[in-house]
C-alpha cells in the first residue's frame, strides 16, 4: 500500500499541470450557449494539438495510451484547475472507446479523428420515454434495406443533439428476438430531415438535453457497429466507459463546491454554528470516502481487471454527496440562495438529477444487492 | 500509487482471518462474552506467538517492526471474529510509550508489550474519566488526558469494573494519583489509536453486513427469500455502501500515520467518525434484516451491536471527531 505518486506519476502530473497553467483558456466571455459551445470547442482543439484529447485512447488511435490512474491524474488536474469540458465529451468518453473496442478499420479511420478534434459532435441515443433504467426494452425501429437501415422512433435525454454530427443510436433490428438479443448499435448522422430535435425543458428552465424525433432516418450498412444484434453488447461497453474512473475527479469538483460553501457559511455568519459544522464535517467525510473509493477502486481494476464493492458504490456516493451539499448551502444562504440568478439555486435543482442520470440511486442499489452482495433477483 | 494490500499484508489478513475464525468460533466468542472475565490467557498466548503483541513496534524492543497499516489489517480482523482480546488495549498503551516515552520508559516497558508476557493497557478519551480494556492482568497501565499520558503500575491504581453492555471487553474506570510521565506529545498516538479503533469497527461493520445478507438469501416470506424485496436489498446495499467507505478511509488514515503524518490529524478524525456511524448503523440495520430473530439473545448479532455502540463512544465519538474535521476541514 502506497498511496503517494511514483515518480512517473509525478512527472505525469506535473506535465499536465504545467501544461494547463500555460493554456487555461480562462472562462467563455458572455454570449449564450452557442458561444459557450464554440468556446468549448476551440478547447479541445487545443487540447487536441497537445496530444491531450483522447488521453485515455490508445496512442495507434490518436490517443495519449495513459494508465488507469494517469487517466485519473488527468481528471483531477483539470478539475483541479476549473478547466472546462471538452466539447465533445461524448464522442471523446464513449463514442471512440466504442468504435475502438467493436468498429471496423472503416469506422475507426472514419470517425475517430474528428472526435479527437471536436470537428464532428457525437451524441447518444439511448433513453426512451417508454424505456428509462429498462433499456433493453427500447421500441425505436431499425429496419432493413438494400445497403443500410431505416430508422423510426423516439429518444429522450439527449444531450448535444442541435450540436451533434452523429448519435449513438440503439435501435429494436429484429423485433422477434428475446429484448437484449434483437437490438444493433448505429451511428446516425444528424444531418437528415427525418431528424428532428426539440429543446427538452428540464426544472432549472434551461435545456441542456434534447428529444429527438426519427422518422425513417438512413443509416448505411457500414455504420453498424459491433454488427447486427449485438446492439446491447456494444452499448454495456460504452455505459461501463461513462463510469470508470471518474471518481477522483468528482471528488475534487464536490470538494471545491464545498469550499464555496464554507465561504457562504462564513459570510453568513454561520461558520460557528454546531449543525452547520457537522453537516459541513459529513460532507467532507463522504466527499473523502469517495476519493478514497476511487483510488482503491483503481487499484483493483489494474491488478484483477474489474474493481471491488469499493467502486459499486461510487456514482450513489456522488450524487447524495452532491445533492447534500447544495441543500445545506440553500439552508445557509436562506432564501437569496433561492432567487433565480443565484449559483446555488442553479446548483440546488441541478443536482437532483444526479441521482437519476448515469443510472438510477434506485437501479445501483440493485446491481449492488445483486452482483455484489449476491442477493436473489425479485424479477 | 497503489491502494491495496502487498502480498506481506495479503498474508496477515488471511493468516488473521483463519486463525481467529478457527480460535473465535461464535459458540467461543459467547462463552467468553457471558463469562466474568472475557479474556481467553492460552488464546492470547497465541496470539502473542504470532508476534501480533509487537506487530507495529520497533524490532529493537522485540517487536515486528511493521506498521500502522498492518496493525489496522489485524484489528479489522479481530472486530470481525469479535474475538475477546487484550490486543487493542495493549498495543495502544504500546503506541503511548512508543511515540511519547523516553528512551527508558521504551526500554523498560515495550519488550514485555512486545512479547504480550508483560502487556499494558491505557486510557485514552476526551472524557475526564480514563476508561480502558484490560486493566486487570495487565502490567503497566498508561492513562492520558488533555496534558498528556502518564505511566502508572497496577498496584498504585484503583480499577473500578464497569459492567457495560458490551461484554466482550472488559472495561474499568481507573483512578491513580502520580505516576511517571511520558515526556512526549500523545497527539499522533491518539489518533493512531483513533484510526485503530476505527479499524476495528470496520470489522464489526462487515460481520454484520455478512449475517444480514446470508439471513436474507435464506430466510422466506410470501414466498421469496426477503432478499429479493427491495425494501430490503437497498438497506444491504446501503449497509455496503456505509462499510465500504468507512474501510476507505480506515485504511487510509492507517498509511497516512506512517508515511504522511502531518496529514493525520484530519484522516484520523474522518476515518473514527465514519466507522463509529458506519458499525452502530449496519448493526442495526443487520437486526432489523434479522428481524425477530435478530432480537433475541439466542441470536449472536446484538453481541456486534453492543461492541460497536460502546466503541463507537471510546476515543472520540463520531460527533467529536466531525466537530475535528470541521475545524480542521476549513470552518476553523
Amino acid at each position: 500500500m502506497d498511496l503517494s505518486l511514483t515518480a512517473e506519476e509525478q512527472a505525469f502530473r506535473d506535465e499536465v499541470r504545467a501544461w494547463l497553467a500555460d493554456n487555461h483558456p480562462g472562462e467563455a466571455s458572455s454570449g449564450g450557449d452557442q458561444a459557450q459551445f464554440e468556446f468549448e470547442r476551440e478547447w479541445q482543439r487545443t487540447l487536441h494539438e497537445a496530444g491531450w484529447a483522447g488521453v485515455s485512447w490508445p496512442k495507434e488511435y490518436g490517443g495519449r495510451g495513459a494508465t488507469l490512474i494517469e487517466q485519473s491524474i488527468f481528471g483531477s488536474e483539470l478539475a483541479r484547475a476549473k478547466a472546462p469540458r471538452p466539447a465533445n465529451v461524448l464522442g471523446l468518453v464513449m463514442g471512440g472507446p466504442v468504435v475502438i473496442a467493436h468498429g471496423t478499420e472503416y469506422q475507426k479511420e472514419r470517425f475517430l479523428e474528428p472526435i479527437l478534434s471536436a470537428e464532428e459532435i457525437w451524441c447518444q441515443g439511448f433513453s426512451e420515454p417508454e424505456s428509462g433504467s429498462d433499456l433493453a426494452s427500447l421500441k425505436t425501429k431499425a429496419v432493413k434495406e438494400d445497403g443500410g437501415w431505416r430508422i423510426t422512433g423516439q429518444k429522450v435525454w439527449t444531450t448535444f443533439a442541435h450540436e451533434a454530427k452523429w448519435c449513438m443510436l440503439v435501435a429494436r433490428s429484429d423485433p422477434d428476438a428475446p429484448k437484449h438479443k434483437g437490438l444493433t448499435y448505429f451511428l446516425m448522422d444528424m444531418d437528415q430531415e427525418e431528424v428532428e430535435v426539440r429543446p427538452l425543458r428540464q426544472i432549472t428552465g434551461e435545456a441542456e438535453f434534447n428529444e429527438l424525433f426519427i422518422e425513417n432516418a438512413y443509416v448505411p450498412d457500414e455504420n453498424v457497429v459491433g454488427g447486427e444484434g449485438n446492439g446491447w453488447m456494444v452499448a454495456i461497453t460504452t455505459l461501463m466507459n461513462e463510469r470508470a474512473g471518474l471518481g477522483a475527479s468528482a471528488a475534487l469538483g464536490l470538494a471545491q463546491t464545498l469550499d464555496e460553501l464554507v465561504e457562504l457559511a462564513k459570510e453568513r455568519g454561520l461558520a460557528g454554528d454546531p449543525r452547520v459544522r457537522d453537516r459541513v464535517a459529513r460532507l467532507r467525510i463522504g466527499i473523502e470516502g469517495l476519493r478514497l473509493g476511487a483510488m482503491r477502486a483503481l487499484t483493483t481494476t489494474m491488478k484483477v481487471g474489474v474493481p471491488g464493492p469499493e467502486g459499486s458504490i461510487a456514482k450513489l456516493q456522488w450524487s447524495s454527496t452532491s445533492q447534500a451539499m447544495t441543500e445545506l448551502a440553500t439552508e445557509i444562504g436562506g432564501l437569496d440562495a433561492l432567487q433565480k440568478g443565484s449559483p446555488w439555486s442553479y446548483r440546488f435543482l441541478r443536482t437532483r438529477a444526479n441521482s437519476i442520470e448515469g443510472g438510477t440511486s434506485d437501479v445501483l442499489r440493485n446491481i449492488v444487492a445483486e452482483r455484489v452482495l449476491g442477493l436473489p433477483k425479485l424479477r | 500509487m497503489e491502494f491495496g494490500f502487498s502480498d506481506e499484508q495479503q498474508e496477515i489478513q488471511s493468516t488473521a482471518r483463519d486463525f481467529l475464525a478457527d480460535r473465535f468460533k461464535p459458540e467461543k466468542v459467547r462463552e467468553l462474552a457471558e463469562s466474568d472475565d472475557p479474556y481467553d490467557e492460552g488464546l492470547w498466548r497465541e496470539m502473542c506467538e504470532l508476534g501480533w503483541a509487537g506487530i507495529a513496534l520497533p524490532s529493537e524492543h522485540g517487536g515486528q517492526g511493521l506498521g500502522t497499516v498492518e496493525l489496522v489489517i489485524l484489528l479489522e480482523q479481530m472486530g470481525y471474529a469479535l474475538a475477546p482480546s487484550p490486543f487493542l488495549a495493549n498495543a495502544i498503551a504500546a503506541l503511548m510509550i512508543v511515540h511519547a516515552g523516553s528512551d527508558e520508559q521504551q526500554g523498560r516497558w515495550l519488550p514485555g508489550m512486545a512479547s504480550g508476557e508483560a502487556r499494558g493497557a491505557a486510557a485514552l478519551t476526551p472524557d475526564p474519566e480514563p476508561v480502558l480494556g484490560a486493566a486487570e492482568g495487565a502490567a503497566v497501565l498508561v492513562l492520558g488526558d488533555s496534558d498528556g499520558a502518564r505511566i502508572v503500575e497496577p498496584d498504585a491504581a484503583r480499577l473500578e469494573r464497569l459492567d457495560m453492555i458490551d461484554t466482550t471487553r472488559a472495561y474499568f474506570r481507573v483512578s491513580a494519583e502520580g505516576g511517571d510521565p511520558l515526556p512526549g506529545e500523545i497527539d499522533a498516538p491518539n489518533d493512531v489509536a483513533a484510526v485503530a479503533l476505527a479499524a476495528e469497527l470496520v470489522g464489526v461493520a462487515q460481520r454484520a453486513l455478512d449475517m444480514a445478507v446470508d439471513y436474507a438469501k435464506e430466510r422466506e416470506q410470501f414466498g421469496r427469500p426477503i432478499g429479493a424485496y427491495q425494501a430490503v436489498s437497498h438497506r444491504l446495499a446501503d449497509m455496503l455502501w456505509a462499510v465500504e467507505e468507512a474501510r476507505s478511509l480506515s485504511y487510509y488514515a492507517a498509511w497516512v500515520a506512517d508515511a504522511e503524518p502531518e496529514s493525520l490529524p484530519l484522516a484520523a478524525s474522518m476515518a473514527k467518525a465514519r466507522a463509529s456511524d458506519a458499525a452502530t448503523s449496519v448493526a442495526h440495520d443487520a437486526i432489523q434484516t434479522l428481524g425477530g430473530i435478530g432480537f433475541t439473545w439466542e441470536h449472536d448479532v446484538h453481541f456486534f451491536l453492543k461492541r460497536a455502540k460502546v466503541s463507537a463512544q471510546l476515543l472520540g465519538s463520531a460527533g467529536h471527531h466531525r466537530a475535528r474535521v470541521a475545524a480542521l476541514g476549513g470552518l476553523g
